[in-house]
Order: structure tokens, then sequence, then C-alpha cells
């Protein structure tokens, strides 16, 4: 099958792949540009461990094709930290021990991401429903409550 | 019809580990040629924290912090056997595995340590940040450092100690059935508050309170880590999730998350979770499994208050609004 070229800007860099017609940004991410923070829990669109932020919008990159993101800003949880420094969601789900097996914490990072950067000061139930589409095992999801309310408040104090 | 309310309560003891043919874990320990300690196991981390507490145990035992020790669970195929991280046993089968090797390779190091300082093995002390000294004269010392460069380069010696914990398997009487399947257990209480739509058949679960005795909390902040996702886990049993949900009948079972009902952040009850900490007398520092059976009292707590709830007796799980709205329907017949 012919493949077909696609570029787009993956956590600030620019990317060109040759990808088969029909490739997933997910497999796209992880096989070809080495980017396997986004996790295929599900492949069907049901867990969220696969999203990612296209164009400022929270995706899942397991249901979205690679050759239609051509042009698109893509962010992913591997591209968060800056100068090995720890983005404010990283730091607080360490600190609140919002992750286990770690399965799911990218795409919780990434849905909490897009939340925070609409909603500085979420209420919880705003947090809730910004994590309803992702699935945990391992937490009973509320220290992943606690720590997006958690970094929402060390956002808010650091631009005070 | 009305919503009504409920209360439950139950209790559960559970053991740690299992001896069906008997029980073994093993595991190795050795210093790098800069003091670190390297420990070997089979037991694998994915995500219980295997990695965290070996490390604390196996640091506590030698006398050094726990950053200088290092923990590769990376192959069971050439690692040091272990029978596997279920049945709540990690901690208490591996952590007396890693205590036993470390003792080993701490007494190779003191001998180490004696023979660089002129003085007898038995007169030295660790002091937790990485040197020996003489137990009363601190100011004559060495560091852990220095003590493995002598072994791997002039003593000629390895720092590395083995470590075997095994529970023997346990025939019951043939009197009685009596038998020891295990060794300590951790023990819980759940209460737990519920709706019921006796329309709907629906429940909320709105608090669940929950007391856990668990032996030493090695790590206080991953244990309640995992005390409050077991007690979600156990709530999500008692009432969202099954692979067979007409059992025996094995028809219908979810093949994906579309199917098997997974609870999302928006179904949680309010949760309390207390720690008891009664260190048991076998395990790695008092500690007992406190895995696998935190998930377990919410489920019986969630029954009870339902009967409590609307007077049915649901002895099948999950308990669904299909089985509750049956099991009234049975109940109104009489």
């Amino acid at each position: 099958m012919a493949k077909v070229p696609v570029q787009f800007t993956l956590n600030g860099s620019e990317k060109a792949e040759f990808v088969e017609s029909g490739t997933t940004l997910l497999a796209a991410l992880r096989d070809k540009i080495g980017d396997t923070s986004p996790k295929g829990g599900c492949h069907q669109g049901t867990c969220g461990a696969c999203s990612v932020i296209i164009d400022g919008e929270l995706r899942l990159s397991c249901l979205t094709l690679a050759e239609t993101c051509g042009g698109a800003d893509i962010k992913t949880t591997a591209g968060l930290a800056e100068g090995g420094v720890l983005h404010p969601l990283q730091r607080a789900f360490l600190d609140a021990f919002a992750t286990q097996c770690g399965f799911c914490t990218p795409g919780m990072i990434m849905a909490a991401k897009v939340l925070l950067d609409r909603t500085p000061n979420p209420s919880r139930e705003d947090v809730v429903e910004a994590l309803s589409g992702n699935i945990c095992r391992c937490t009973g999801y509320e220290p992943i409550i606690q720590a997006v309310l958690l970094a929402a408040r060390a956002n808010s104090q650091n631009a005070a | 019809m009305a919503i009504r309310r409920g209360r439950g309560v139950a209790a559960i003891n559970y053991p740690t580990g299992m001896n069906l043919g008997g029980d073994p874990t093993q595991a190795l320990v050795h210093s790098t040629p800069t003091g670190n300690f390297m420990v070997t196991l089979s037991s694998v981390d994915l995500g219980q924290g295997m990695k965290q507490i070996m490390a604390q145990i196996c640091a506590e035992t030698i006398g050094v912090p726990t950053d200088r020790v290092i923990i590769d669970t990376a192959d069971t195929d050439t690692g040091p056997h272990c029978m596997g991280t279920f049945a709540s046993r990690g901690t208490h089968r591996a952590g007396n595995a890693v205590i036993q090797a470390a003792k080993e390779a701490r007494q190779v190091m003191l001998e180490v340590a004696a023979e660089e300082l002129e003085v007898n093995a038995s007169d030295l002390e660790t002091d937790g940040q990485g040197n020996i000294q003489v137990k009363g004269a601190p100011q004559k010392s060495i560091s852990i450092f220095d003590v493995a460069l002598s072994a791997h380069f002039k003593r000629g010696r390895s720092i590395s100690g083995r470590g075997m914990f095994l529970i023997p398997r346990s025939y019951p009487e043939k009197e009685t059935g009596a038998m020891k399947p295990s060794t300590c257990y951790a023990h819980a209480c759940t209460v737990a508050e519920v709706e019921v739509d006796d329309e709907t058949g629906e429940v909320t679960v709105l608090t669940v309170k929950n007391v856990f005795e668990i032996g030493r909390a090695l790590n206080p902040k991953m244990v309640e880590q995992q005390l409050v996702g077991g007690s979600w886990m156990g709530i999500s049993h008692a009432l969202y999730e099954t692979t067979e949900p007409y059992y025996p009948n094995r028809d219908h079972g979810g093949t994906d998350f579309n199917q098997y009902l997974m609870p999302g952040p928006g179904d949680l009850a309010e949760t309390e979770i207390i720690v008891l900490e009664r260190p048991s007398a076998d395990g790695p520092f008092g500690a007992k499994g406190p895995g696998e059976m935190c998930a377990n009292p919410q489920i019986p707590a969630v029954a009870n208050a339902v009967f409590d709830a609307v007077g049915v007796r649901i002895d099948t799980l999950p308990i669904t609004p299909e089985r509750i709205l049956r099991a009234l329907k049975a109940q109104a017949a009489g």
C-alpha cells in the first residue's frame, strides 16, 4: 500500500513521517516517532489512556488517523517537562500519590491539562467531568482528583 | 416507590500469602564496587510499590540510606525464585527474604571494614548515613564506599548475601481438617451507607468507612494509597464489575470497556480510611499484606446495607439493579 506523508508539530518540534494509510496517530507516535507516553489501552476509544492534545483539544489518538493530522500542533505528556523540571501537573501527581501502575497517568494528565488551560481554578465537579473519559484501575480516582486540584492551586499561587 | 436508605457492616480477616504446596521467595543482595547495594528479585513491581518497599527493607537491614539500594526485578527467568506477587504476599515473603540476604551481606561488609580498621567486626556498627564506625568511638570509622572498594580490589571478598523465605506446605489433620493455610492475618471492618431506589433497583453508595489492621505500615503514604484504591475497587466489585453476568451461564460476558462496566471518577462514595498497626511476629519489620484484603470488606458491607434498605438478600455479585428488582418482585409475591 502506498504510504502517505504527514507533517505535524509534536511538543514544539517538527516531525515528518511516511505512514501507511489508516495508521492511527497513536501508532505513529509510538512506533514511528518513539513517543511512548500515550498508552494503547483499549484501542477503541473507551479508556482514555491514549489521550493527546491536538490544536488545544483533547483527542483520543487511538481513534485519530495520523494522515488527518497534517499541520496540527500535537502535545503529549512526554513534552510537558521543561529542562528537566516537571510540569506542575506531573509534580502534583507525584505529591498526591495519584499514580500506581501508571498506565492511565499520561491520559489523565492530558485531560487535566486541557481543563486547567481553560479553567485555571476548577471545582471538584469540573475535575470529575474533565476526567470522566479516562478510567483507572488502581487509585480509586480520588488521589487523581486531588492531584489536579493541587496543581490548580500551585498554578494560581505562582501566578499571584 | 421511594429512595430507601440502609447501613451495613462487615468484618474480615485476611491471610497473607498461601502455601498450597509451599510458598517460597528468594532474594540475592550484592554490593557494587562503590558501595551501592543491588537486590535481585523475581518479585515484580506492577505498581504496588515492591521496589520502594524492598529498597527500604534492604537499606534498614544493612544500615545505609534507601537511595543507596537498587532493586532489579527485571527477569523472572533468571532472577531468584519467587512464587509471584499475589495473595498479598509480596511485602511479607520477599521482605523476609531480603532481610536474610541483607544480613549476610552486612556481615561480610563489617568483616571487610574490621580488617581495614584493625578491629573486631562485632565491635562495629553502621551510622545509617553510609559509614561504619566503632561502637562508642565513632571517630574511628570508614565509609561504605571505601569498604566496597577494598573488598573488590584489595581483599577479594564479595559483599553479598542469599535470602530464602519458605512457608512449608501444611497438610490438613485427618481427623479435624485443621491446617495452617497461611501465616499472619490482616483485618478490616467496613461500614457502608447506601441509597436504594426500589423502583429502578439502582444503588448509590453514600459513604464507606474502613478500618484496616495491616501490621506495620512500612510506607504509610503508599499504604494509604493502596487502601483508598482498594476500598473503591471493593465497591466496584460489589455493584458493577463482572466478566460473567449470568454465571454459571458464561454468556454475555463483557469483552471490552463498552460492555464491561468500569466505573469512572463520577461514581465515588465519600471514603474514610483508618489504619491500625499491630506488628506481626513473622513479618518483615512487622508488616502484613495490605494488598488484596483492602478490596474485600466493602462487598458484604454493601450487600448488608442493601438488605437494611429494602429487605432483600442479594447473594450473587455484582448487586445489579436487575437482581434487586427480581428479589423485590419475589418478596412482594411472598
